[in-house]
Parts: C-alpha cells; structure tokens; sequence
C-alpha cells in the first residue's frame, strides 16, 4: 500500500493532519435556509441544541486516537463531520488543510478518510466480497484491469484470502467488518475512522478486527480515528479524546485519563477493571501507582509489593 | 439460515462465461421464435435445441423440471378451460353438455409446449447467470436509453442492491416471527383472516427496520464516494467474446430455422 512519494512528502511538512476548529454541529439547524429562517424569527430567539459544541483539537499523520463518550454524546456526529458525510453548523473542519464545508473538496476527503460504521450488514453494497470491496474504487474511476491486483492485495491485508467469491450474508460479523475495511483500505486513505465498528462483534471478531486496524495504523501509518465502548481497545491508543454532551471534556493517553477515575465515571464511562482495582486497594491504603491500564503491568507491579 | 441469490447453478459451462447482454437477447429471441411456432414439428425442434442448451450448459436434467414446476398449475388450468371453450369441427367425445373437439384437444398441448418452452428458456438465464452480472448486463442494454434520461444506472444498482439484501431480511423476518411467537403471537391460526392479521405485528418491524437500514447504507455508499454512474468505472468488464459469437449464430440459426418452417407449413 505504498504512496506516491510526493504524495508523503507532503504530508510530512503537514503537521496536522486533521484539524478541528471551534466545530459546533446541530441537527437542527437547517443552515441553507439560515437566512430566511432569521428573518421569520426575528422576535423568536431559537434555542439550538447542539449533538456537537466548539471542538477544537488536530490530529497528526499515523496517530491511533480513540474517542470515548457515553451515547449520544457526539461520537459519531464527530467521526460524519470528519469524511465530510455533514459540514459543521459553524467552525471548521480540515482534512489535510482542506476545509469539509467546501463542497469542491468533497470527494477528495471522502477517498482520504474511510469510515467504517457499526452495522456490518448495512455496510455492505456488493453481492460478494470482492464486488464489495470494489465499490469504492469503482466510485474513485479507477481503471477496470488495475482493479483486481488492489482488491486482492486488500483482501490479503484483512487476512481473508479465498473469501474473494464469497457472498456477504455466509460471513461472520468479524469477517464482515474486515470485508468493509478491505472496502475502504482499497480507495488507499490516509485515516480511518472506525464508527463503533467492534460494537456489534463478539469477542473474536473483535480481536480480528482490532489486529487488522493496528497493523493499518503500525505497517501503513494509517491514521486511526476509532470509537467505541471498550476500554481495552483504548489502551492500545496514542491518545484519547472524551467527549460528553457534545464537548471535548479531556484529552490525553489511555494512562493519563484512565488515572482520573472519577472524571471518566462523571462522563458515564468506566475505567478498566485492574485500574478500577487498584482505585480501590489504594483506598484501602495500599501505595499504588494510579496509571496500571494493562494486567501485565499490573501483576509486575503486585509481585514486587508481595516479594517485599 | 442461508439462501442462495436467485437460482444460479455454477457449473462453469460455456454458456456461464458467456457476455449476460448475449444471453440476455438470445432468450429474448428464443421466446420470440417460441411464439411463432405453430406446428408440432417446430415444437419437436424447439424441444430438442433448448435440451441441448441444458446439456451444453452442464444443467442436470432435474432442473428442466424444476424449473417447470412453478408454473404447472397454471399449464393445467388453462388446457383444462380451453379443453372445453375452444371450438373444432371433429367431435372426439361427448356426454351431455361437454363435447370435446379433436382440433381443441391439439390446441391444448400446444399452449402447454409452449407454455413450458418459454419458461425452460427463460431458466437457462437464471440458471447460468449470477445476479451480479445479470444486473450489469442489463444496465448496460438499457445504456443507450440514457439519452432520453433514462437512469439506467440508477436501476441497475437499486436492483442489485435489492439482491444483496434478500439474504439480510430473510434472516430479519425469521428473527422477527420467532419474537413475535415467544410473545404469543399465532401463526398457525387456521382461519384465513387471522393468519393474515398475525403477520402484521411482523411486516411493520420490518419496514421500520429496511428504512433504517436504507438510510445506514446511503450514508456507507456516500462515505466511499458513491455520487451516480458519471465518472464510475466498472469492475467487472463485459467482454464480447468467441462464445457471443457462436451463440449469436446459432441463434440465428434456430431463429430462421423456425421462420421457415411456419412459412412452409
């Protein structure tokens, strides 16, 4: 999957990748017809509810960002406004230095940044795998004969070799996201934003799953934008990014928010079982670091204090 | 549960490498030719060529008649009414009121023949044709109409689509019946009205569900940069090749053969 070199280039005098801007977003504020909807309510001062309220934060070429919040927090409306699927109701979003609210660069940001969305089976458009996986570069124009090399080579990323002539509903949920990633990594993107992609998948799947997208982030230096519930896939992440009621409320490492138990369970979300216990048996008087994110970190760190 | 896509039997026989758009007009051609025979010698001929297209296809001769099955009550209604309507000159039998003519009785087998040629011809498509490049060959015949703004594209998408998801609410509706049973629905009323009733508090969820499920696939598709036919290329290519060819010539062939014969006879 490698780029053109110029293309990289370029990307390496960008800083930030993606940029958000002061970014508020309301579903229900029709901003085509602003104008003359001001002038009706002119008396009438509207109360907007906003799902997202003036977020500004960027994220740099090849990070692993994990976004977590309760639901309807703004998650999603997060990830839509960053593939340009809705255009912020005011500040910017921009991908590449390009600004989503033009519609000009519209296609360019949705071939740059794929999504892959929670659902498995509503995702997918093509009667078998390969056709699938095809439809995205079909969109992009790309020639016929180039295409069978690319949609083989993204196939054999997401370690489904043999499944090329498969049809969609015979596939495992984990295999079905994989499929809709291979769909997305074949348009060649420089992000990728996972919807509670692993929300619906049972514990393997997940696993699948999880491993295709950190290879993504480690081998291709992908840029991963993913959110989802489960603490443990957070770990992984350079960074995280709470969100509640629609605005950034921390960022950080995993270790850093997950040290700040109380806050994480003010935005509705738990902290990891072992960092939870080790909350508890320092209440209980125990000396214990507050950042143990992973059991293994957290076994050494026991063994020591038994040996003394 | 699994559900196969239309009736696809792939037995990669020539007639399944063979461009969709050619097998497409041959069956259009071969109802054609079908309609115009009169006699039972071109019925005999007609039988013979669409048996040789099942062997040559690989078919296995218990799909000529599964094919016909569906429509058999229909074969048999419809002889059973002209049997009795139409008129003829040479008296067969007669009791009472029913007299049977020996011209009605001809007549009748031969709306059966043809009845049952149209649809062995027409399976042979379906048999030797994914509904993938079924719905690509049929978009790109109807190309030539976008002239007129017709949205050919847009058809040919909407019904492969429509294909894709067949598996997808099969599996909702049983989920949905089995939900409905453990709160004590009843399917298995006897009664007509009630069975139809019953399937109500089925077919609402599952309207309200292929909504959602419409809205969560066109944001997918116009995440991947889905915007209409212009600009698209296709993965798969419809090539016109040797086999066309051949099966363009013989069903030419076949075409003028039975021509002829109505012509003569």
């Amino acid at each position: 999957m490698r780029k053109p070199i110029t293309k990289s280039l370029f990307v390496l005098v960008m800083d930030d990748y993606i940029k958000y801007e002061n970014v508020s977003y309301s579903y229900e504020y029709d901003y085509e017809d602003s104008e003359e909807e001001e002038l009706n309510d002119m008396n009438v001062p509207r109360s907007i509810s906003y799902a997202v309220k003036n977020i500004s934060f960027s994220v740099k070429k090849g990070e692993f960002i994990a976004i977590i919040g309760r639901n309807g927090s703004g998650k999603s409306t997060l990830a839509r406004l960053t593939n340009a699927l809705i255009q912020p109701t005011e500040g910017k979003v921009y991908i590449n230095s390009k600004d989503t609210s033009d519609p000009e660069n519209l296609w360019n940001i949705r071939s740059s940044v794929g999504m892959v969305f929670q659902n498995p089976d509503n995702q997918i458009i093509g009667t078998t795998v390969e056709d699938d996986v095809a439809f995205g570069l079909e969109n992009l124009g790309v020639p016929s004969e180039k295409m069978k090399a690319i949609i083989d080579e993204a196939i054999h990323f997401v370690g489904l070799d043999g499944f090329s002539e498969k049809e969609p509903h015979l596939l495992s949920g984990g295999q079905k996201q994989r499929v809709a990633i291979a769909g997305v990594i074949a348009m060649r993107p420089d992000v990728i934003i996972l919807d509670e992609a692993t929300a619906m998948l049972d514990p393997i799947g997940r696993k699948e799953v999880m491993s295709v997208v950190r290879r993504l982030n480690k081998e291709e230096n992908i840029t991963v934008l993913h959110i989802t519930h489960h603490m443990d896939e957070v770990a992984d992440a350079d960074r995280v990014i709470l969100i509640d009621e629609g605005a950034l409320l921390a960022t950080g490492t995993p270790k850093e928010l997950f040290s700040q138990g109380d806050m994480m369970r003010k935005a509705g979300l738990e902290v990891p079982q072992i960092t939870r216990l080790f909350e508890l048996l320092r209440e209980s008087g125990v000396d214990l670091p507050k950042d143990v994110i992973n059991v293994d970190d957290a076994v050494c760190i026991l063994e020591k204090i038994i040996e003394k | 549960m699994t559900i196969s896509l239309g009736q696809y039997i792939p037995t990669k026989s020539v007639v399944h490498r063979a461009d969709p758009r050619t097998k497409f007009l041959a069956m259009i051609g071969y109802m054609v030719a079908v309609m115009l025979i009169e006699t039972f010698i071109g019925y005999g001929i007609a039988t013979l060529f669409v048996i040789s297209v099942y062997l040559v296809a690989k078919l296995p001769m218990k799909y000529v008649f599964k094919s016909i099955r569906p429509v058999i009550y229909i074969v048999l209604f419809t002889m059973l009414i002209n049997l009795f309507i139409h008129d003829g000159h040479t008296v067969w039998f007669s009791w009472r009121f029913i007299t049977i003519y020996k011209e009605s009785v001809f007549y009748c087998i031969k709306i059966m023949l043809r009845v049952i040629l149209l649809v062995m011809g027409a399976s042979v498509l379906t048999y030797t044709t994914a509904s993938t490049s079924l719905t690509d060959g049929l978009e790109s015949l109807m190309s030539p109409l976008k002239i007129i703004r017709f949205p050919a594209h847009d058809i040919a998408m909407m019904m492969s689509i429509a294909l894709r998801f067949i598996p997808t609410f099969a599996d909702e509706l049983d989920r949905i019946v089995k939900a409905q049973m453990a709160r004590g629905a009843d399917f298995d009323s006897k009664n007509i009205i009630k069975k139809v009733r019953s399937y109500i508090p089925v077919l609402i969820p599952l309207f309200v569900s292929a909504w959602r499920r419409a809205a969560d696939l066109a944001n997918a598709m116009n995440a991947r940069g889905y915007r209409g036919g212009e600009g698209r290329t296709k993965y798969r290519v419809l090539k016109f090749t040797l086999i066309d060819l051949v099966m363009a010539i013989i069903m030419i062939l076949f075409i003028s053969l039975i021509v002829i014969l109505r012509i003569l006879l």
